[in-house]
């Protein structure tokens, strides 16, 4: 690998309350990545992604983000996290959401600045929501809210973003749109993308890695039905649209 | 009303309905959107442990709710935070053990026993100058910390842990935001008394959001509010010799109902988009 490893998890655990949700992971991310991470419910995707934030604390193991602990290196990423369970009668507009992205450039007691302002509209942009910059952001449908929380994970600038379910509250027509989006976001940054949807998601990541509790991973998206079986530990049927044949692959 | 304000007891009294109004609007408006209620409940009832403290200690009594209420609530804080118990259990064990100590502390102080009701239900026809200049104190330090935070406590009230990503000190902001709302407590207790605090905490700022989807513009509506209902109590308590805290209680609760019927009026789209 020539590109620049930008996390490094190495024998990584993790458990709620003795229950443990993650083993012995060990995963690095390069700077040009797509990577899916598919797996069950349950599965601990979205624990293994706050454990990159710095959100969770491992119980054991060692976590490396852009050379740093979580902590300092989450400056680099921008996060989309997978509900956003906030009141939909909240007094923020689509614009006042996005600019929240900003919070750790301009620091705090001072007031947005300019540049603030134009990185907010760039990314009201170049999601393709700036005609709802001033609708309250409860009122946006599904797939626009998913746009401004991208464009508010986007404003930074990140040079990795994560993204935990972002199709779930999208509907069928909008997926195509929004994987074509991640399609020109990958050009400036790696991405990481969690989903159960593995049908979808196979598509378009050119990285594949499967995980409950454990991690299984092989640098491509050549998925053999035994390690999806071993994922999820019950039979898996492989449904594939588009080009199957780069997912099934006889081991 | 007009000829009631030369006396100066009715011009404090309005002055402190207006203070009130200032601080509860604000803060008030925190408390809505982040669904602070229960908390901010627990904390102005514990409040009264340090009226009884207060009167122990032989200083003011509001002198001993301002440090006891700032106490109770960071405490409540790191509890709700950081133990395993769930949020609402131990606020209210605390919601309580705040209250007793009130009753006990004055239990133990010799002499007469003070006069509970107006600490309790508040009593807007006896606050002093000294109280006035106490409550001045207090709003103009609420409104100093919001003005200089205030994209701050919106990212905390929107989505904390998207604000820890970027960098917000999300925990300091909390606890922070607690003591805002601890002093709050403290200006609020003269008018209405720690038990209906509550009401003067919600009603305003849930009135306000019927209004307006913009932060700053719920917290201005919320002030108009505040001070159209502790004005209006305060009135009608004069004229009709009632107990000026439940009095203004019960024409803001009234005015909120009233909203439910009008929101969808064109004022919505006005001040909304504005």
């Amino acid at each position: 690998m020539t590109s620049k490893e930008v996390v490094c998890l190495e024998d990584v655990s993790a458990h709620y309350d003795g229950v443990p949700v993650l083993e012995g992971i060990n995963l690095s991310i390069y700077q040009d990545d797509f990577l899916g991470i598919i797996g069950p419910n349950g599965g601990g995707k979205t624990t293994l992604l706050k454990i990159i934030l710095g959100l969770v604390k491992p119980g054991r193991g060692r976590v490396s983000v852009f050379g740093d602990t979580p902590e300092k290196g989450r400056k680099y990423i921008g996060y989309v996290s997978q509900y956003s369970l906030f009141d939909r009668d909240f007094p923020a507009s689509v614009w006042d959401v996005v600019m929240m992205g900003r919070l750790g450039k301009t620091g705090l007691f001072r007031k947005y600045s300019k540049q603030d302002r134009e990185a907010t509209l760039r990314a009201l942009e170049a999601m393709e929501i700036l005609d709802y910059k001033g609708q309250q952001i409860g009122k946006l449908s599904g797939g626009q809210r998913q746009r401004a929380f991208i464009a508010r994970a986007l404003v930074t600038d990140p040079e990795l973003l994560l993204l935990d379910e972002p199709t779930a509250s999208v509907d069928t027509p909008m997926k195509t749109d929004f994987y074509e989006l991640l399609e020109r976001l990958r050009q400036r940054m790696a991405i990481v993308l969690v989903s159960h949807d593995i049908s979808t998601i196979s598509i378009y990541v050119d990285k594949i890695a499967c995980l409950n509790r454990e991690l299984y991973y092989h640098s491509s998206k050549e998925l053999a039905a035994e390690e999806l079986e071993a994922a999820y530990r019950c039979p898996v049927e492989m449904i594939a649209h588009g080009v199957p044949h780069r997912i099934l692959k006889e081991h | 009303m007009i000829e009631a304000l030369q006396y100066e007891f009715m011009r404090n009294a309005l002055t402190a309905g207006l203070l009130a109004a200032v601080a509860c609007g604000i803060i008030g408006c925190y408390v809505v959107v982040k669904r602070m209620v229960f908390i901010s409940g627990g904390v102005s009832h514990a409040s009264f442990g340090g009226i009884g403290l207060g009167y122990f200690l032989g200083i003011s009594p509001i002198v001993g709710a301002f440090f006891f209420t700032i106490t109770a609530a960071l405490v409540m804080g790191v509890v709700t935070r950081r133990a395993k118990i769930p949020e609402d259990t131990s606020i209210g064990i605390l919601w309580a053990i705040g209250m007793a100590m009130g009753i006990i502390f004055i239990g133990l102080t010799p002499g007469f026993p003070p006069d509970l009701m107006s600490y309790l239900f508040g009593n807007i026809l006896i606050v002093t100058t000294a109280d006035i200049i106490m409550m001045l104190i207090l709003a103009a330090i609420i409104v100093f910390v919001v003005v200089l935070l205030y994209k701050e406590f919106l990212s905390l009230s929107f989505d904390e842990e998207f604000a820890t990503v970027v960098g917000v000190p999300v925990e300091w902001l909390y606890f922070l935001l607690l003591c805002l709302i601890a002093f709050t407590v403290v200006v609020l207790i003269r008018v209405v008394g720690t038990i209906l605090v509550i009401a003067l905490l919600t009603i305003p700022a849930a009135t306000a959001r019927r209004f307006t989807h913009d932060l700053k513009k719920m917290m201005l509506l919320a002030i108009l509010f505040g001070s159209l209902f502790t004005s209006g109590g305060l009135w009608l308590s004069y004229e009709l010799d009632l107990a000026s805290g439940a009095a203004i209680i019960l024409v803001s609760g009234v005015t909120f109902l009233a909203s439910l019927f009008v929101s969808r009026l064109p004022l919505m789209t006005r001040v909304g988009r504005g």
